[in-house]
């Protein structure tokens, strides 16, 4: 066996392209560049939305034109310019389809090129799926079943025309349209997502899952979500995305609203793929979500996310543990490499009694990305005998990336009880040397120690997603190691 | 613009009157000067401030310049020294320096003031090479740069072990004005050199005091010091303290902070290792009770590889105090194999207490060890049961576990005498008759 040398794994790293860097092609239906409310109004129409939802977005709108762009996150990157954007751009020999095998063919081999493609898991997993293409909802699958649970799983668009009392009810409750500028513009234009309610006491029988693509060049994806689960209900629900490769940055900007009932649950897991720009740090996904959800008692919400795409990310889904006994989890893989930067983190507002909340973040960094933990826990003095866990750990590979941990804790309660630790370490020699010793190249062992690294997370996700997890993690990182 | 900030920078032209104007300082303060003119004084916006408000501190009208001086005898200040050792001491008394209280040298190293550092010509050497080469140039700082005049010179040249600890005590009679008070001490030790410093600041008077403290130290090679803060002030005079310290190669640090007094007191602390092969240590305990406010600000600039560093900082806040505390460890791509710790304990004994606390790493090298851990917890009920059971009455059982708490900052405290004089400050502040002496 030739000596597989550190630069060699560079060098491989720096020319691996991405791998999910294709352009579909379909005919889509895209509304001119620029933000006004001509364009809102039109996102609108073309969407046959009911009056309270238009106005809903212009006063977004309105507000959002008032505030400014967020800078105080730990990355650099040119801000995009919001007038140059197509905020809607829908596939247009858009049918309704009925079963997937209406779905445009060429779409379903778009999946098949991902390797996670919708029948596939439809047969593997029993998943149903609602595929979203540039902020378009395209289809979902195994409607039927759920609808004899009473469960409700649709586009966003088709839940404010045919749920509205529930859409009305819940939509902005959690993330206030003034919640931060993205937020606000994604109030604003936001042209589809996905929704899903899952009534009293029923435990959702599969996962739920939606896919998200960035297909069409110059366009900004905003979707919106939000799972409702009510009193003692449980679901769990996937995430995935991915884009194709281009020069410009695109611009994703999401909405994600749990919110738990009493005694309910939510399982929100994410697979983050979006394309994270070429070695030499061009083109890639601007990723600025806002992810909350709402416990009410007893309710619990556990966010899993595996972050391994995007040029620039800003995330933190958070919890806000409003009802007594509410848990809160936030598991998460932050993966970097070249040019990317993350800023990812969460917040746990513990505001009931003997709330909980557990923070396990990874970080592994390598190239000459930047990865940053950004935390809050926040303990209000009426959140008696809460309790919080948070871990961060760091692992650098390579001397030209850099790990950053800010965490926040802030109390006002005296039976609070807090712990929080991080480390921050490299990628021992002597792990690599003892595989290397047993017969594993180092880059094999570099997979098994980051993977390892980073199992207390992938644990957490479902058993079909972890694979793909896994297998991403090792791509993003195939090579990134000396 | 705030009534203070007018009445400072009005004032300041007054102030470089009196001073020689051909100095190299005087380039320096009217740069500052500038400086703070666009800066101004610290607000909750800036990420530095999130947590701490000067809004009330500096609502007070305070005199620039104390006219009046009270003659204080060794009686007045015996028990803000520690006096039970021999010591040089460097006191001042509503911000000038008093010589028959104090205990300075010239002999064979420089124990002294800094006004008379910066009037004599043989010093110019060193205020050009030392003189706010690394204190931080924000608002705050500024303005004292500006306003520098006094305070304590230290300068200990190549090979020298001072014979026994320097005290630097700045009182403040206050007689019947609340004042703002801005000393400035400059401390350079040598190569290889060793000294131990006491530093505290105190009002004897009722009326609110503000200090806005710097002081720069610069530690070079194979130099060792260890610098002690005593901060047990009375409850109307508020401290920020500006410490800069410039360590180089092979050169040990070590500071202990002990946050028991004061309305609200703001530690801005910085070390930067210019080195390799560097120990900085900072310890603190803070305990505190009825609306104090207590602030920790630190930072470790890891320039150089192989170097170390170790933070602990303990916290006991009851009533409506409010802790806060922000550590940060820089870590430069250079500074490989560095070794961070850090850990930022805290007990709260009262649900109208706060704490804030933002412990953060930014690291650029890949092959270092750096790990912090913060936590915010209670006393062990436990361990209170078995005292109690014991016949210890709850409140010296109590007493007797905050201080095994705060203790393994304590056990580090080279002086024995500073050990028991925070023993019996602690003792007092928990309201307890009983030694702890171990």
């Amino acid at each position: 066996m030739s000596k597989y040398t550190e630069d060699d794994l560079k060098k491989e790293l720096e020319t691996k392209e991405y791998e999910y860097g294709f352009y579909t092609d379909i005919e889509s239906d895209t509304l001119p560049v620029g933000l006004n409310e001509d364009i809102i109004v039109a996102i609108s129409k073309k969407k046959e939305e009911p009056d309270w939802m238009t106005e809903w977005r212009l006063d977004a709108f309105k507000k959002w034109k008032e505030m400014k762009e967020p800078e105080w996150a730990n990355v650099k990157y040119e801000k995009p310019d919001l007038q140059k954007i197509s905020y809607y751009s829908a596939p247009s020999n858009k049918p309704k389809y009925n079963s997937l095998d209406e779905v445009d063919p060429e779409l379903l081999e778009t999946f098949k090129k991902l390797g996670i493609s919708v029948d596939e898991q439809k047969k593997l997993a029993g998943v149903a799926v609602d595929v979203v293409i540039d902020s378009v909802s395209v289809a979902t699958s195994f409607k039927d079943t759920l609808s004899e649970k009473g469960i409700i799983f649709c586009s966003m668009n088709e839940a404010i025309k045919k749920h509205p009392e529930l859409v009305k009810k819940y939509l902005g409750t959690v993330i206030p349209k003034t919640d931060n500028y993205y937020a606000a513009l994604n109030s604003a234009v936001f042209s589809d997502g996905s929704f899903c309610y899952i009534p009293k006491g029923v435990k959702c029988p599969m996962e739920l899952s939606t896919y998200f693509r960035i297909n069409e060049a110059g366009t900004g994806q905003f979707e919106r979500t939000l799972v409702v689960a009510d009193k003692g209900s449980y679901v769990s629900y996937l995430e995935g995305c991915s884009a194709p490769s281009r020069d410009e940055n695109q611009l994703h900007a999401a909405v994600v609203e749990l919110i738990a009932l009493d005694d309910a649950e939510i399982k929100y897991s994410t697979v983050q793929n979006w394309f994270p720009g070429d070695s030499e740090g061009n083109g890639g996904v601007f990723n600025f979500v806002t992810k909350r959800g709402l416990c009410e008692n007893n309710a619990k919400i556990s966010w899993t996310q595996v972050e391994t795409g995007s040029a620039v990310t800003w995330k933190y889904p958070s919890c806000v543990l409003k009802g007594k006994n509410s848990i809160g989890e936030f598991y998460s893989i932050a993966v970097t490499n070249n040019f990317q930067q993350a800023d990812t983190g969460t917040k746990m507002i513990h505001i009931g009694e003997n709330t909980k909340s557990t923070i396990i973040s990874k970080g592994i960094s390598a190239g000459k990305s930047q990865n940053s933990y950004r935390g809050l826990v926040k303990i209000n003095p009426r959140a008696k005998n809460s309790r919080n866990f948070s871990q961060c750990d760091s692992l650098l590979i390579g001397n030209e990336c850099g790990a950053h941990t800010f965490p926040y804790i802030e109390t006002k309660n005296k039976s609070a009880k807090i712990e929080h630790e991080a480390t921050t370490s490299k990628i021992g020699e002597d792990q690599i040397f003892y595989c290397n010793q047993r017969g594993i190249d180092t880059e094999k062992a570099i997979a098994l120690i980051v993977n390892g690294f980073s199992k207390e997370v992938l644990n957490k996700l479902p058993m079909e997603f972890a694979v793909e997890a896994q297998k991403l993690l090792e791509i993003s990182l195939e090579g990134s190691v000396g | 613009m705030s009534q203070l900030k007018e009445k400072l920078l009005s004032s300041f032209i007054a102030f470089e009157e009196q001073k020689n104007i051909d100095s190299y300082v005087h380039g320096i303060r009217t740069k500052a000067i500038k400086k703070f003119e666009k800066e101004g004084f610290p607000t909750k916006k800036m990420e530095a401030w999130k947590y701490t408000s000067l809004k009330k501190t500096l609502n007070y009208d305070y005199k620039l310049f104390p006219t009046a001086t009270e003659t204080l005898e060794f009686k007045d200040i015996k028990d803000f020294l520690i006096d039970d050792i021999e010591s040089y001491k460097i006191i001042f008394v509503d911000g000038k320096y008093c010589s028959h209280l104090s205990e300075t040298t010239h002999d064979g190293m420089d124990i002294c003031i800094l006004s008379s550092a910066l009037s004599q010509s043989k010093y110019d050497l060193v205020i050009e090479n030392y003189f706010d080469k690394i204190s931080k140039k924000d608002g705050i700082t500024s303005l004292n740069t500006a306003f520098s005049s006094e305070g304590s010179y230290i300068h200990i040249p190549k090979n020298v072990q001072v014979d026994k600890p320097i005290q630097i005590v700045y009182f403040s009679t206050g007689k019947n004005e609340s004042v703002l008070y801005q000393p400035r001490n400059l401390i350079v030790v040598d190569e290889n050199s060793h000294v131990e410093i006491i530093e505290r600041h105190q009002s004897l008077s009722s009326n609110s005091i503000l200090v806005n403290s710097v002081s720069e130290i610069y530690c070079n090679e194979r130099s060792i010091v260890q610098h002690y803060k005593i901060q047990d002030d009375n409850r109307n005079a508020s401290l920020i303290d500006n410490t800069f310290i410039s360590q180089q190669r092979n050169s040990d640090y070590t500071l202990h902070t002990f946050s028991f007094g004061g309305e609200l007191t703001r530690n801005n602390l910085s070390i930067f290792q210019n080195g390799e092969r560097i120990e900085s240590t900072i310890k603190g305990i803070t305990i505190i009770g009825e609306n104090q406010h207590v602030d920790h600000n630190t930072l470790i600039h890891h320039k150089k590889p192989n170097c170390n560093s170790y933070q602990d900082y303990k916290g006991i806040f009851g009533e409506n105090s409010v802790g806060v505390f922000n550590g940060q460890v820089l870590v430069e791509k250079e500074a490989q194999k560095t070794n961070a710790f850090q850990a930022n304990n805290n007990i709260l004994i009262s649900d109208k207490a706060t704490i804030n606390t933002k412990p953060q790493l930014e690291i650029f090298a890949d092959d270092v060890k750096c790990s912090h851990g913060c936590t915010v917890g209670q006393l062990d009920k436990n361990a209170l049961f078995y005292l109690r059971s014991r016949g210890i009455p709850e409140k010296e059982a109590t007493a007797l576990l905050m201080f095994g708490f705060a203790n393994k900052v304590l056990s580090s405290v080279s002086i024995p005498e500073v050990k028991t004089r925070i023993n019996n400050i602690i003792a007092k502040k928990l309201g307890v008759k009983i030694g702890f002496d171990i």
